[in-house]
């Protein structure tokens, strides 16, 4: 199984300060500007189902990278070191394998490491996709007020930061899905209902920040009743 | 990475891509046409020419656009848009009362069935961090200027729930053809930084 590690570092972004100005459009980009990013993108499409992982997974394998792993080498850079989480970790390719093999198509001569025995979690969704069809009843109800819970356990969550302790309304309930804080680690799906939460600006951050309405969906085992 | 590089001898990302590549591709666990097919659904086939008549249809068909805002999923299934991140989509309409702007703070989760793979500017560090705490700030810098009294809704996504923005019809458009409305609708106009201009 995946080691747990921290949540997330530099990805959960949201709300923070200190990555300068908006970007520029560029409505004539290329979908893929560099070839290896193409490539980068299929490997890491493929790297799931070969390392028998899955999208959570994948997301958590980005989110384990450092910083400069992250961002450097922008979108999919951290794709491709993602799938090569993915792949280490099921031991698909050994440490070290890429770095010995880039330094031989460069014209080096070193050895590389053989290729290990895999070891890929004994683990398999229900089901394609996310969406999972359950009985259980709803917790909350449209127009209800919850609060998102803090979340200090290491591991995987998509529950944002900067929603972490804020009131909100439930304005839309969504389809059940599993639960990305387990299925990451290939210990359970957990399907649950997710639902809409709309948070007023100012409850988000401070009084004097710009007035907007902000909705996201979160899963239920974020959120709790509201009084 | 569990390996510490150091900036300087950083393997340039082409010559890390391909050794992986060639690393699973000798073991017969990569088939590079697999790759290759992948790469070209989404440089020709899925992009946001899907989202423009999907935006186009529900301009000039009523009820469509009430199927569509009910349940996106089904709706734009009826067009024959489905696949990878788009197990479930809210359609949400921007009006002269109220602008949405779609973001994925977490990573950059997007409508691939609509439009394809994210540009640069929505997998930005500054878009992600910044649009979900001064959106109007952000859209101005962007380029949009959003009437002082226009409600500004930011939709972040946290799960496999995919956002899409239905941008307002251009005034002066009433005589054109479902096509030529496709062509005005642009990707940024979908995703909330950009209205459509006739």
């Amino acid at each position: 199984m995946t080691e747990i590690q921290p949540a997330s570092g530099v990805a959960d972004m949201g709300g923070d300060s200190g990555w300068g100005q908006a970007p520029i459009i560029d409505p004539d980009e290329a979908v893929f500007p560099e070839k290896w990013e193409g490539r980068a993108f299929a490997l890491a499409l493929l790297s799931m189902r070969l390392s028998g992982s899955n999208l959570d997974a994948f997301r958590h394998a980005m989110n384990r990278l450092d910083r400069e792993h992250y961002i450097d080498d922008g979108y999919y850079g951290r794709w491709l070191y993602g799938a090569e989480n993915l792949l280490l970790d099921s031991a698909i390719i050994a440490p070290g394998a890429v770095e010995a093999r880039a330094a031989n198509i460069a014209g080096g001569d070193v050895d590389e490491p053989p290729a290990p025995e895999s070891t890929k979690p004994d683990y398999a969704p229900t089901a394609a996709g996310s969406i999972r069809q359950i009985d259980a009843p709803r917790k909350f109800t449209v127009g209800q007020r919850v609060r998102a819970k803090t979340m200090n356990a290491p591991g995987h969550t998509r529950l944002q930061k900067y929603t972490q302790g804020h009131i909100g309304t439930v304005t839309i309930a969504e389809p059940a899905q599993v639960l990305p804080d387990t299925h990451a680690h290939f210990i359970a799906e957990n399907a649950q209902w997710v639902y809409t939460v709309s948070f007023d600006s100012r409850e988000l951050f401070q009084e004097n920040a710009e007035n907007f309405t902000l909705n996201t969906d979160l899963y239920e085992d974020y959120l709790e009743a509201a009084s | 990475m569990s390996k510490a590089q150091s900036s300087s001898d950083r393997i340039p990302m082409n010559l890390r891509t391909e050794a992986l590549e060639q690393l699973l591709v000798e073991r017969g666990l990569v088939d590079p046409q697999v790759m290759d097919t992948f790469i070209k659904t989404y440089e020709k086939d899925v992009g946001p020419l899907n989202g423009a008549q999907v935006v186009a249809k529900a301009w000039t068909d009523p009820e469509f656009k009430q199927r569509l805002l009910d349940d996106g999923t089904g709706a734009v299934a009826e067009l024959g848009f489905k696949g990878p991140q788009g197990e479930h989509l809210v359609v949400v309409e921007n009006s002269s009362a109220v602008h949405n702007v779609v973001v994925c703070t977490l990573c950059s989760c997007y409508p691939w069935p609509l439009l394809g793979l994210p540009p640069a500017w929505y997998k930005d560090p500054a878009y992600r961090s910044r649009v979900v705490r001064e959106p109007r700030t952000v859209l101005n810098e962007m380029g949009l200027e959003l009437p002082k009294d226009t409600e500004i809704t930011v939709w972040d996504s946290s799960s496999e729930v995919r956002f899409f923005v239905l941008p307002q019809r251009p005034s002066g458009t009433e005589k054109f053809s479902e096509a030529e409305l496709a062509a005005l609708v642009t990707r940024d106009a979908m995703v909330g930084v950009a209205q459509v201009n006739a």
